[in-house]
């Protein structure tokens, strides 16, 4: 079973997405924020995170940067989910080592299709999605 | 009173004066002695022993003509701010030290003009000196009881002995440095101290004479005009005396600037040019107390004296008379510390003529160049106090031969008519740029003729050739050149009548001339600097036009003769640094060259600085029209220089504003983005939940209760949508102010309860009590509706911070002077110390907060606040208050704020 990690601080949004990928048989797991996400992350080893940029404390750039450099963490891809749908702000998240950006708001199957897909095929340029 | 006693009462005033100076030197910075007091008082070294005994002999002889000799400072001191300013500044920047370099240097360094300024000075001090020396002398043998005593030659007379303790003391402070132009504090601290004592000592007596020896003035004024003479005595005379009056007022007005010591204690020794605006009304009153009592003790010296020959010693003779031996003493040092002060100031000045501007440019420069610098400076030394000694005890036998038959008045008159042949050249040669050297030698040697033929032949021809009567008949036998008539004019004093004809020669000789013959171009470039001062006094070395040849080596050898090394190095230093210039710079310019010849004109004078300084290098001539066209040039280029200054200032100063005023907008710019990536995220957050949540509605297995949560998050998501572009637009409109605030007068206490009313039930369901103190009856002015806003916003927030159950919320009112005050308190989380600062910001939100993100738009205080100010009041938060939240807000009574 493969697992997902969603962070995010909006409740409503985290829902759906957990109701989403759990029908299609992924372990879902949720964390409010940065620190939240670190800990689950290191305890499970998710397949993928699907991160949120705007968090209190720690922003998703920084749970980034921590997450990469956890050694344990290094089979994990990480996509961006975020408001800041500037070309500018897109381009931070890939340099920032990302491997994909999602733009809110989202369609939750194309989410889920494109997240499949990343599991399933190691090698796809990350920065297509 | 024994001599023996007088002597030692001398001599100890005389170790006095040695002590005192030696203090002074000892802390030259010191505040003592730098003052505008002292300054005004060391130029009260113009009152001498003819200020303090002669006044009274003329006034008791002639009347009130007296006056006319300090008429003549008083009319010039207004003048002194503009003409002795300029003075003491060209002096200043020149290194000049005495009126003989002064002259010398505004005709070009001229040699010959300095040595005659000089020697014209020795014609006129000299005798001078030696009436001083007659002054003590007679006073001391007066107030001695050997009257029978008779000297028989000058090893046993004490004024002898008196003149040569007065040149150790000028010889001892005045050439301590070669530098001339350096400052005597010494020296100047005794001659303020003693312008105080003879100025009290005389005050003393005419009050003595006045008050007690007399009933008064009004007794002393019956009593005189008894007297056959009296109605003369207190007229002006008719208009031949008007002439005389204007005459001598003239001459004592140009004395003031011209004698040597005048120039000496007014420019040489000038700290600070702004003492001249105390001493301009200081010194006059100064003059106007010395002469308050002359009047009356000459009077007194008339009635009670009748048969004394020398009215000059009144002042010491009615004591006298009254066998008051302490005041006569009194009055006698009075006497004696004006003698001394004219004597150290006059020699000390003529010593520096002397050997700056005829001993060493005539005679000594080979050997100072020659010599080394500890050599030199002994030499120079030396020169200087030979010359001081010499001119002692030349005057001293000018005394002894001469003056027997003269009184202070007549010696000091034909003094100042002496000095005032300097008059054209000097004053002319500040404000008259053609005048020239040659013009200035003929006119001043003119004017000596003069004075010679009309003042001092009838006095030498009495005394060598009693016999020869050219003098009453005129010379050839030609009425019109008799000697104190000339010209047929017979009502004026000779004094005058030698004024008059000697300055009007003069005068036409230095213009005439000057026209005549055309100066050369060293000339007219000094003359442009001391005409036109103002305009080149910042060019500084820049104003002096030289062209032509000279290697810094040479000149530094020069240099190091006469500064030593060390100061040779560290002004040449200063002076590249001054002015941009490399150390390693071999040939030398006109503005090295112009700056060590004043290096120089302080130690050897003006003359032989530019004799020795012309010896090392290899001057072009050049044009006049060059002169000027350079001097020209050098100014506007000094001049653009500024401007340029100014510009490139103004420039980084726009440059600066600019940075700023872009920072700003940058910072606006980037406040704008982030409010609207903010707003975005804001907005995008609710439509995201709600398109996510209906996309995961169209799974048809999904159990009802799920449906029915996710529906509702929908609901939920799209209140939250509404409250959000209410709020934004809400702030939109109160930051452009614009919304009119419907600011009424109305009582608080009923808005404040509407406001609870609308919290009432989620308080309730929330078990969180409310407690509000109601104070019925206070008036402010607000908007209503606004105000609910600012006050349920505060109210919902300390309902979302409270606990349930346990949850009290209080509210405050009260009402002050100019304001009433509202506070919302909680005993909530409270809000942090690092976050109080900004919660008013739009979307802020603390770090600290629970990870569960809080309800509410984040626009909610930033609305309170903006509301608050727009009724010119002020929302905070209280920092002191500890127990949870209390926030703050005050309202002004009166619609123009608190």
């Amino acid at each position: 079973m493969k697992k997902i990690l969603i962070v995010d601080d909006e409740p409503n949004i985290v829902m759906s997405l957990e109701y989403a990928f759990k029908k299609k048989d992924f372990g879902v797991f949720i964390a409010r924020d940065g620190t939240e996400a670190l800990e689950i992350a290191e305890r499970e080893i998710p397949d993928l995170i699907l991160l949120d940029v705007m968090m209190p404390q720690m922003d998703g750039y920084e749970t980034l940067k921590r997450i990469r450099e956890n050694d344990k963490l290094s089979q994990t891809k990480v996509v961006f989910l975020s408001a800041k749908s500037k070309e500018k702000d897109i381009e931070k998240g890939l340099e920032m080592g990302a491997d994909g950006y999602m733009t809110k708001p989202f369609s939750i199957k194309k989410i889920i299709s494109d997240v499949e897909e990343m599991i399933t095929l190691h090698n796809l340029p990350s920065s297509n999605l | 009173m024994s001599n023996y006693v007088v002597g030692l009462i001398i001599v100890m005033y005389l170790a006095m004066l040695f002590v005192l100076a030696y203090f002074a030197e000892k802390n030259p910075r010191g505040k003592w002695t730098n003052n505008p007091y002292v300054y005004t008082l060391s130029l009260a070294v113009y009152c001498t022993a003819w200020t303090y005994y002669g006044s009274v002999g003329i006034a008791s002889r002639s009347g009130i003509s007296f006056l006319a000799i300090y008429l003549g400072p008083v009319i010039s001191f207004p003048l002194w701010i503009v003409v002795m300013k300029k003075v003491i500044r060209i002096s200043k920047q020149h290194k000049i030290s005495s009126i003989a370099d002064f002259i010398s240097m505004r005709y070009g360094n001229n040699r010959f003009l300095g040595a005659l300024v000089t020697i014209t000075c020795l014609l006129a001090i000299i005798p001078y000196i030696s009436l001083q020396l007659k002054a003590v002398s007679e006073t001391f043998s007066l107030i001695s009881s050997e009257n029978s005593y008779v000297s028989t030659g000058f090893l046993d007379d004490s004024t002898f002995y008196i003149a040569l303790l007065i040149a150790v003391f000028v010889a001892f402070y005045g050439t301590r440095s070669t530098d001339t132009s350096q400052h005597k504090k010494g020296i100047i601290a005794t001659v303020a101290f003693e312008s105080v004592l003879k100025l009290v000592f005389f005050l003393a007596i005419g009050i003595y004479v006045t008050f007690y020896l007399f009933d008064g003035t009004t007794d002393l004024y019956n009593q005189a005009s008894m007297k056959a003479n009296f109605s003369q005595l207190t007229s002006l005379g008719g208009l031949e005396n008007g002439f005389n009056w204007l005459f001598t007022i003239c001459l004592s007005f140009f004395a003031i600037f011209l004698l040597p010591r005048q120039f000496h204690v007014a420019v040489v020794e000038n700290d600070n040019e702004n003492y001249l605006k105390k001493a301009i009304w200081l010194f006059p009153l100064y003059l106007l107390l010395f002469n308050v009592f002359v009047i009356f003790i000459a009077w007194a010296g008339n009635i009670s004296l009748p048969d004394v020959v020398n009215h000059d010693y009144y002042s010491l003779l009615l004591p006298l008379q009254q066998n008051h031996q302490g005041l006569v003493l009194m009055v006698f040092i009075g006497g004696f510390t004006a003698v001394i002060s004219m004597i150290v100031v006059s020699t000390l000045a003529l010593s520096t003529m002397v050997s700056n501007n005829i001993v060493i440019p005539y005679g000594f420069i080979k050997r100072l160049v020659e010599g080394n610098p500890e050599e030199n400076t002994k030499r120079i030394k030396n020169i200087r106090r030979v010359a001081i000694f010499l001119l002692i005890i030349i005057a001293y036998f000018f005394y002894v031969n001469f003056s027997a038959q003269l009184s202070l008045f007549s010696i000091g008159l034909i003094s100042f008519v002496l000095i005032a042949q300097l008059a054209p050249s000097f004053f002319l040669g500040l404000t008259w740029r053609r005048g020239t050297a040659r013009g200035a030698e003929i006119g001043i040697l003119v004017g000596l003729a003069v004075v010679f033929y009309t003042l001092l032949l009838p006095i030498v021809s009495q005394v060598v050739m009693p016999n020869v009567k050219f003098v009453e008949v005129g010379l050839f036998g030609f009425s019109w050149l008799r000697p104190a008539q000339l010209f047929g004019l017979d009502y004026l004093t000779p004094e005058s009548n030698a004024f008059l004809w000697s300055l009007s020669f003069n005068t036409l000789s230095f213009v005439g001339f000057s026209l005549r013959i055309k100066g050369n171009y060293r000339e007219r470039n000094y003359a442009e600097m001391f005409v036109n001062h103002s305009n080149y006094e910042n060019l500084q070395e820049g104003a002096f036009v030289w062209k032509g040849e000279a290697y810094v080596a040479d000149i530094k050898r020069l240099l190091s003769r006469f500064l030593g090394e060390a100061r040779t190095n560290r002004a040449l230093r200063l002076f590249n640094k001054k002015h941009n210039i490399s150390d390693t710079e071999e040939k030398a310019d006109a503005r090295l060259i112009n700056f060590s010849e004043k290096l120089l004109t302080g130690s050897i004078g003006s003359a032989s600085a530019k004799i020795l300084l012309s010896s090392v290098s290899k001057e072009t001539p050049i044009s006049l029209v060059e002169v000027l066209n350079i001097l020209e040039e050098s100014k506007e280029t000094k001049a653009n220089n500024k401007l340029l200054l100014e510009k490139s200032e103004q420039l980084t100063a726009m440059a600066h504003q600019l940075k700023e005023a872009n920072e700003e907008l940058l910072f606006q710019d980037r406040q704008k983005d982030e409010f609207l990536d903010t707003v975005a995220h804001e907005l995008k957050t609710p439509i995201t939940s709600i398109k996510a949540a209906s996309e995961v509605l169209e799974d048809d297995d999904m159990p009802l209760e799920l449906r029915r949560q996710f529906l509702e998050n929908i609901s939920r998501d799209t209140d939250r949508l509404d409250t959000l572009i209410h709020n934004i637009l809400d702030l939109e409109k109160l930051s452009g102010n614009r919304t009119e605030l419907d600011i009424k007068k109305r009582k608080i206490n009923k808005t404040i309860k509407k406001a609870l009313k609308g919290v009432e039930q989620i308080a309730a369901k929330k078990q969180v009590a409310i407690h509000f103190k109601e104070k019925e009856n206070v008036e402010v002015p607000f908007d209503e509706d606004r105000l609910l806003q600012v006050l349920t916003n505060l109210l919902s927030n300390s309902l979302k911070f409270t606990e349930p159950h346990t949850g009290i919320i209080n509210i405050r009112l009260e009402e002050g002077d100019k304001a009433v005050k509202v506070s919302v308190e909680d005993n909530g989380r409270g809000i942090p110390t690092e976050d109080q600062a900004y919660i008013f910001d739009k979307f802020y939100q603390s770090k600290n907060q629970n990870t569960k993100k809080p309800q509410g738009s984040g626009l909610g205080l930033a609305i309170c606040k903006k509301i608050v100010e727009g009724h010119k009041g002020s929302i905070w938060v209280d920092k002191g208050f500890k127990k949870g939240a209390r926030l703050v807000f005050e309202l002004p009574k009166s619609r123009n704020g608190t």
